[in-house]
């Protein structure tokens, strides 16, 4: 859980308290008073459905003139056609680069920017995007072009030619950086490689998309019922509530998003190796399946992640990092995610030769969930470091009106950060103890090295069998028009 | 349209406009105080915002200041700052301060064989080896790894971290306001008291952050070697991160001298921003940081970067795709026209209007990102304007460089449109409008003014120079610095995997 918001926070104040004690009395900083923390409520955002099913959440801000809104309809990449990967990608460039009916993108760059406004727009894997952020006095007027795209896109084919030619170029770099290509095939390997959130766009997939696919993605997906709307500034809720319900009241119902079926097939465990000439650093990635935040077992692997990985105190930053300084950058955990597993990850990058020197590292951490159990002080550690920093996940309007938001979309409580606090209280060292057997298995996890092997300190097969993964670019189709055919050399 | 922000650390010097109403409502929120010994307290009160505060502690003092020989050495003490103090860390300080002696005297003696030109004994150095190895051991027996950073994190601490730059040297998180004193306590004590354990094995750490930022990393080669072409007698040539022979080689002997020199409270602005109570704020940095003990201000002259007189140019071969990079050589940050970059940066970069986004990528479409600014690698010195384009496939780096100079030729013969003016000047006042909203960006733009111009109010006024921004303005200043002359080219060139790379 990296933000979040709240509902009903009275007993906040009181939990820090009871938190602290505990450190040796004779240690300087634990003498120094820590005060009960003042009551806070946050402010919740009003929400509002309209009959159409739009849901409305409105947020007022008053300190600074500024306002800025998202809307999140349902539909993402991960439902996109195989043949058509990116797609999304494409759309979300040409919905705002290709205009409304009445203007083009040129002339709304134009109008927004002398302004100093934005509306923008985007995808991800379940969902698309439109946002605006503008000073309070052009608000009706970025509003109009806000609406207006929400309703009336006309995605200009030029616009599309030029949105794929990025598409292009972002494939063709792909391979430039190991982090990148790390962090690629780890979500291939945690899911399969043909799972819909690991696939990525080709050359192929990306021209195979035209524009009556654009048009077809908004007339499949954009109603009024699978769109969320989020407003947070300097506004009078009631007026803006009038001129969301005239903006968007008049708009039918479509048919209800439905999530697609995916089945997530982790790859077999053992060693994925990518060969990379040009580094004197490999990035290792042991790699499972995680789990969704609705899984009971949630909180214990919260805790659980704090002590293991989480932070200066965390065992693996304290064993790999700073006592054996194999590495700057270590970490990862068992991922979560709302609605689908997120990724199991333990990670780091070390120099060529102690690539396999710094994978045993790693399993030894493992082990020692075994041998040394983490104790009830890790335990106190983790919590304290969770609760005490509790406030964060709501300490600003905006942070309170997008953790509602998610909520929302993925059909969570809306008191969900009340209960994941009280979920994390809970937690006892029996309940992590419980859930590291279920989740960390050192034999079930595939362990992918990008690096470059003839520097290792041993060779890779030396832990056993090892699958080489060929990241090499696929070629342009053929008849791919003069829209610009890549020739740079793939490496 | 922002990869090349993240590949270039920018210190981003805000220019901004807002009204003297605007100001005036901040100066009844903020409070300055310079310490008797000489560090200075910015508060900042953020009134019925969440019980929350974030902190920024800036040093006037960074990469800039590594002593030949000893790059990387500010970069490496900002490690150490989390290394804990004199009690925080220990378990029994008087032995452990005994033995980080021994450890230096070993490494000392070890690096003396080992740096030997004529005479050197691989015998001897194999055993001066050992015996620093040993005495690392011995020192460890009484440190308590992460101490100090596992007391900050158990107590809530947010958004824990630090970083170096040629400028400065910065370190930051946020606390929930109960914490306020326990915060004073430990952020003062980190430059009172600081203990440098661990020393050689963080430098393998730092050595690894290197490798993945700089060895690893095609763009990252390319702006060590284009900076190392640009700048031939100031420092900012020399990477911060550090040459791989210097982290092989400084000692914590030497970040103990750094330290000493360059974190006197005379170079440190400490900013702190939340729902907190001025006077009592000001009173509980007063008790701990007014304890660090003052000394004299060393000595920072460094050599003026002479006028460039010819261009220069770097190409990388590499396995990865094609970058263009070109930079001109401008004067400081408190050069009269400072604020005539910032509105060419804008110009040429900020959104879908900006010149180079609808030269190269909208209309020629033989790039995917362009975008020019300043303030690379620093301001506080003279420094560079650069130009930045990821050529498209098919498209070569000199051909996305001729479509730049033509871009800088309109510049220079005709005058900006009133409305890309206008743009600029609107925009100025809605990023400072934007950088009010949290108090984490606030502490550090407070900090970063107070440190460069002595007066956090600079944030608010370096607006008023962006409205006095002229189309004139504009051209002169292009057509003086952007010649090529004053050029300095870095480009990637695509070649065939096998024959590409680096080591």
């Amino acid at each position: 859980m990296t933000t979040s918001a709240i509902t009903k926070l009275s007993c906040f104040a009181a939990l820090i308290v009871a938190l602290t004690p505990g450190l040796a009395a004779q240690e300087p900083w634990t003498k120094i008073p820590v005060p009960q923390l003042p009551a806070f409520h946050p402010q919740e955002p009003k929400r509002i459905a309209l009959p159409n099913g739009m849901i409305i959440f409105l947020q007022e801000d008053h300190e600074l003139p500024t306002i800025d809104g998202t809307a999140r309809i349902r539909g993402g990449a991960r439902s996109e056609p195989t043949a058509k990967v990116g797609l999304t990608g494409l759309y979300s460039e040409v919905w705002r680069t290709g205009g409304t009916k009445a203007e083009t993108g040129d002339q709304l760059d134009d109008f927004l920017e002398i302004r100093a406004a934005k509306v923008e727009t985007g995808a991800n894997d379940d969902s698309t995007t439109i946002s605006l952020s503008c000073l309070k006095d052009n608000f009706n007027d970025v509003f109009k072009i806000f609406s207006e795209l929400l309703r009336s896109p006309e995605f200009r084919e030029e616009k599309l030619d030029l949105a794929k030619r990025e598409a292009f170029d972002t494939i063709s770099r792909r391979n430039d950086d190991i982090s990148q290509i790390a962090h690629r095939e780890a979500i291939k390997l945690a899911y399969g490689a043909n799972n819909p959130y690991a696939r990525t766009p080709e050359y192929a997939t990306i021209s195979a998309v035209t524009r009556q696919d654009l048009v077809d993605w908004r007339r499949n997906y954009v109603h009024p019922n699978d769109i969320i709307v989020g407003i947070v500034g300097d506004f009078d809720s009631a007026q803006m509530e009038s001129t969301l319900r005239k903006a968007f009241g008049d708009w039918q119902k479509g048919p209800a998003a439905k999530a697609p079926e995916i089945r997530f097939e982790p790859a077999k465990p053992g060693y994925y190796l990518i060969k990379k000439k040009d580094v004197n650093q490999s990035n290792v990635r042991l790699i499972g399946l995680g789990t969704t935040r609705n899984n009971p077992d949630y909180y214990p692997i919260e805790v659980f992640n704090e002590v293991f990985t989480g932070g200066f105190a965390s065992r693996l930053v304290q064993s790999l990092r700073t006592a054996q300084g194999l590495a700057y950058s270590v970490g990862g955990g068992i991922g979560t995610r709302f609605d689908h597993p997120g990724i199991e990850q333990f990670a780091l990058g070390t120099k060529s030769n102690t690539t396999v020197e710094s994978i045993q590292g790693l399993y030894a951490q493992i082990d020692e969930l075994k041998s040394k159990p983490i104790t009830d002080a890790e335990i106190t550690r983790a919590k304290d470091s969770i609760l005490n920093a509790f406030v964060f996940n709501f300490d600003t309007p905006d942070k309170v009106l997008r953790e509602r938001m998610a909520y929302e979309f993925y059909g969570y409580p809306p008191d969900f950060l009340e209960r994941y606090r009280v979920g994390i209280e809970k937690v006892t060292t029996a309940d992590v103890a419980r859930i590291i057997p279920k989740y960390v298995h050192k034999d079930q996890l595939a362990v992918l090295v990008v690096g470059n092997p003839a520097d290792f300190d041993k060779p890779l097969s030396s832990l056993g069998s090892v699958k080489d993964i060929d990241i090499t670019i696929p070629p342009p189709p053929a008849q791919m028009g003069e829209a610009a055919a890549p020739t740079g050399k793939q490496p | 349209m922002s990869r090349i922000l993240k590949a270039i650390p920018l210190v981003l010097v805000l220019a901004a406009l807002c009204s003297a109403q605007d100001l005036s409502s901040f100066e009844k929120r903020v409070t300055v105080k310079k310490l008797p010994n000489g560090l200075t307290a910015v508060v900042c009160q953020r009134p019925d915002t969440a019980p929350v505060f974030s902190f920024f502690t800036n040093v006037d003092a960074g990469s800039v200041q590594d002593p030949m020989g000893k790059t990387g050495l500010a970069h490496m003490f900002e490690h150490m700052a989390f290394k804990g103090t004199d009690t925080i860390g220990t378990k029994n300080y008087a032995a452990e301060k005994v033995a980080l002696q021994k450890v230096e005297d070993a490494y000392a003696a070890y690096i003396h064989e080992r740096d030997k030109r004529v005479g050197r004994d691989d015998q001897k150095l194999k055993e001066l080896q050992t015996a620093w190895q040993n005495a690392v051991k011995e020192a460890q027996q009484y440190v308590i790894p992460n101490q100090f950073g596992e007391i900050i994190e158990r107590n809530g601490g947010e958004g824990m971290n630090a970083f170096t730059a040629n400028d400065q040297t910065a370190y930051f998180y946020s606390f929930p306001v109960n914490r306020l004193e326990l915060w004073a306590y430990l952020e003062s004590a980190r430059y009172s008291h600081p203990v440098f354990r661990e020393f050689y094995k963080e430098r393998n750490v730092v050595i690894e952050e290197r490798r993945m930022r700089t060895d690893s990393n095609p763009i990252g080669r390319l702006l060590e070697q284009f900076v190392e072409e640009a700048f031939a007698a100031h420092p900012y040539h020399r990477p911060g991160i550090g040459y791989i022979s210097d982290l092989n080689s400084f000692s914590a002997t030497d970040a103990q001298h750094f330290f000493d020199t360059y974190y006197i409270p005379s170079n440190m602005v400490v900013a702190v921003v939340g729902d907190i109570d001025p006077a009592q704020t000001m009173a509980v940095i007063e008790k701990y940081f007014g304890a660090i003990p003052s000394r004299d201000k060393p000595d920072e002259r460094t050599t003026t970067e002479p006028p460039q007189n010819s261009e220069r140019r770097v190409i990388l071969s590499e396995a990865s795709q094609p970058v263009y990079l070109e930079g001109y050589h401008r004067p400081d940050y408190r050069d009269k026209d400072d604020a005539v970059y910032d509105a060419l940066g804008d110009l040429l970069s900020e959104g879908r209007t900006s010149r180079l986004y609808r030269a190269l990528v909208r209309d020629k479409k033989i790039a995917s990102e362009a975008e020019g600014g300043t303030g690379y690698p620093g301001v506080k010195y003279p420094h560079i304007f650069y130009f930045f384009a990821l050529p498209m496939p098919g498209h070569k780096p000199e051909e996305v460089g001729d479509a730049i100079h033509a871009e800088i030729d309109r510049l220079k013969k005709e005058d900006i449109s009133d409305e890309e003016l206008k743009m600029v000047k609107t925009r100025a006042k809605a990023n400072l409008i934007r950088s009010l909203d949290s108090n984490e960006g606030l502490a550090q733009n407070l900090a970063v003014y107070q440190t460069l111009y002595g007066d956090w109010r600079e944030l608010f006024r370096s607006v008023d120079r962006i409205d006095a921004v002229t189309k004139a303005d504009i051209r002169r200043v292009a057509s003086q610095v952007f010649v090529p002359t004053n050029r300095t080219v870095g480009v990637i060139e695509n070649v065939p995997a096998a024959s590409g790379g680096a080591q």
